[in-house]
């Protein structure tokens, strides 16, 4: 079958340097990868096309780019499946990664936010002969995080990271998580302070793009979320970041609300989390508030409770019980 | 054509036009909702993460009391949804539903798998129909421009969302606004964040990409955004002007939550479905279509 490829190309060395697009007519088999038709391309069209790639087999990390928009291992993703009724599909490197050329980005950025967490284990045991030993059932939780391949898929694809390029981003909390939950390291307190600053666990908006996008099942955001779990578990205490104090009351508050009434109190879970006593953010919501009470559409101020709240009530005391056991 | 009504927080808090438009497009259609008594918060992502068990669990209370009156769940919440979608996929585990259970049978409660939750925008597709959607549709909207916003969690995690068993649902949105004669304006943003869980986190981000999205909006020539999400809603209807100052530049979108744009494809008032009731008016966009706010 014929494919109608568009590349998104960038040549660094021209003159006045601009993306545009490409158009390639390749013949591809069924069976044939993204990366099998752009090594097509390039080496019986357009010698001059940039890609990067290794292994040909999802385990070095080399080849990820978007297709039709969302970040894939080009090695991994059949091309007869992105291509739209008329034969089209559309290439592009990834996103929030500076283009060298081509389909090729800088990843400088990528690892400079991975070495940020430490990513290597603080034990506090002496530094045994050969390899730090752990009970396999202690390190099995740990089997999907540590197949990150660095790739760069996740990174390419966050929302946050397109507003913000401080952001630690999506594989280097899931590599912060990685060392938190491992029974060897025990700077979980340090770390998680740290996490706690601008641009780390509190600023991701749980969109979920990081996780349906990784192609080794690393769930990046899952991860982020089980190191929330971990900072009110512990209660870690905010850095000098305020974010990381609302993010923190913001589920607490959350969970409290529901578990009193059932359902969210919106007016509620703002004022708490804020804190009753916040007078400059308090009154900087007061626009907005006056103009949804103009509009009838502000929350009840005396909110009510779901019918048979007592059954939560219960449920909810129970499953304290439960946690506290754990 | 019946449903356990799961309305959601938001559409019974902050967004009330959309509890409003939901009942009186669904009494046009023919779709019967009977509320789920009692029906509690998901947890909105939010529980989940500070709380797993309890959230699983009261979403299981849900299903419960939901297959106690026989029926599948309607909402009309994208974060619901796919709360929702997630606890029951974590649900579908035996010894897990089981240990959950323990927790419901002193309440007499039991949740026993295979619940199915819709959206009221997949249920206007998979179950209404185009064609009969299209048949209903009195008012012309040809020459309304909108722009789809899906809301995150009516798209992914798509597993749980069952996206392979249901391919439509990629495009739902905009095969509806174009069966009412609407043309769906193709935008990057529609199936990204809005911001709103990280609005009191981080303001300045969440505001940020309230303007992305609204202005790309403006950009391509919409008349109005659409969308299944109260939660969206609240953040790119609440926090428009705010953001479009803090990127400085004008943004002006009306926000329609999606059975408003049915109501009035079906040849409602405005007063009946809440489009008075916006923070970024939805005058122009409501007189292109024929209706008065």
């Amino acid at each position: 079958m014929q494919a109608n490829v568009s590349v998104r190309r960038f040549n660094p060395d021209e003159e006045a340097p601009k993306s545009y697009d490409q158009e390639y007519q390749v013949e591809v088999e069924d069976n044939f990868t993204v990366l099998d038709t752009l090594i097509k391309v390039r080496e019986e069209i357009d010698g001059s096309l940039a890609l990067r790639c290794s292994c040909r087999a999802s385990i070095c990390g080399s080849c990820a780019i978007r297709v039709n928009g969302h970040a894939v291992l080009a090695c991994k993703t059949r091309v007869s499946e992105h291509l739209s009724d008329d034969g089209s599909v559309r290439i592009e490197p990834m996103g929030n990664q500076p283009v060298i050329k081509d389909l090729v980005v800088d990843l400088n950025p990528f690892f400079d936010k991975i070495r940020a967490v430490e990513p290597y284990m603080q034990p506090s045991m002496p530094e045994p002969e050969a390899e730090y030993l752990a009970p396999n059932e202690v390190m099995l939780h740990l089997v999907d995080v540590m197949g990150c391949i660095m790739c760069g898929a996740c990174v390419s694809d966050c929302t946050v990271l397109e507003v913000d390029k401080n952001f630690l981003g999506p594989a280097a909390l899931a590599k912060a998580y990685r060392f938190v939950a491992d029974t060897r390291d025990v700077e979980d307190d340090k770390r998680l302070r740290m996490y706690n600053e601008y641009g780390g666990m509190w600023d991701c908006t749980r969109c979920g793009e990081c996780t349906e996008v990784c192609p080794k099942g690393v769930a990046p955001m899952e991860r982020i979320m089980a190191l929330r779990e971990k900072a009110i578990e512990t209660r870690t205490p905010a850095g000098s970041y305020d974010g990381a104090t609302y993010g923190y009351r913001h589920s607490v508050v959350f969970e409290d609300i529901v578990a009193h009434s059932g359902r969210l109190d919106e007016t509620k879970l703002v004022v708490k989390t804020v804190g009753m006593f916040n007078l400059p953010k308090l009154l900087a919501l007061v626009p907005i508030a006056m103009n949804a009470a103009f509009r009838r559409k502000i929350p009840p101020l005396i909110h009510s409770r779901v019918p048979g709240v007592g059954q939560i009530h219960r449920i909810a005391a129970r499953i304290n019980a439960i946690n506290k056991r754990v | 054509m019946r449903f356990a009504f799961f309305p959601g927080c938001v559409s019974r808090g902050g967004a009330p036009e959309l509890y409003q438009s939901t009942v009186a497009v669904a009494e046009k259609i023919g779709i019967e909702l009977e509320e789920i008594e009692g029906w509690s918060c998901t947890g909105a992502g939010a529980l989940q993460e500070s709380n797993p068990l309890l959230g699983d669990t009261l979403n299981a209370r849900n299903f419960a009391l939901a297959q106690r009156m026989g029926l599948p769940i309607m909402t009309i919440c994208s974060t619901c949804q796919g709360v929702m979608a997630q606890a029951k996929v974590k649900l579908e585990d035996e010894e897990y539903r089981a240990q959950v259970n323990e927790i419901l049978a002193t309440e007499g409660l039991e949740y026993t798998g295979g619940i199915q939750v819709k959206h009221m925008l997949w249920v206007m597709v998979e179950d209404i129909g185009l064609d009969k959607i299209k048949s209903l549709a009195v008012r012309s909207l040809d020459g309304v421009f909108l722009a789809p916003f899906y809301g995150c969690y009516i798209v992914r995690p798509s597993a749980a969302l069952e996206y392979d068993e249901h391919p439509q649902r990629r495009e739902a949105l905009e095969l509806v606004i174009e069966a009412l004669g609407a043309t769906a304006v193709d935008n990057e943003g529609k199936t990204r964040c809005c911001g709103f869980p990280i609005l009191t986190i981080n303001e300045k981000n969440s505001l940020a990409m309230v303007a992305k999205h609204t202005g790309e909006a403006q950009d391509l020539g919409a008349d109005a955004m659409v969308t299944p999400c109260p939660l969206c809603h609240l953040n790119l209807d609440g926090f428009q002007a705010k953001a479009a100052k803090q990127m400085g530049r004008q943004i002006n979108v009306p926000i329609l939550h999606l059975p408003q744009l049915i109501g009035a494809a079906l040849g409602m008032d405005g007063p009946s479905l809440g489009l008075n009731r916006h923070i970024i008016s939805a005058f122009d966009v409501a007189m292109k279509m024929g209706i008065r706010v």
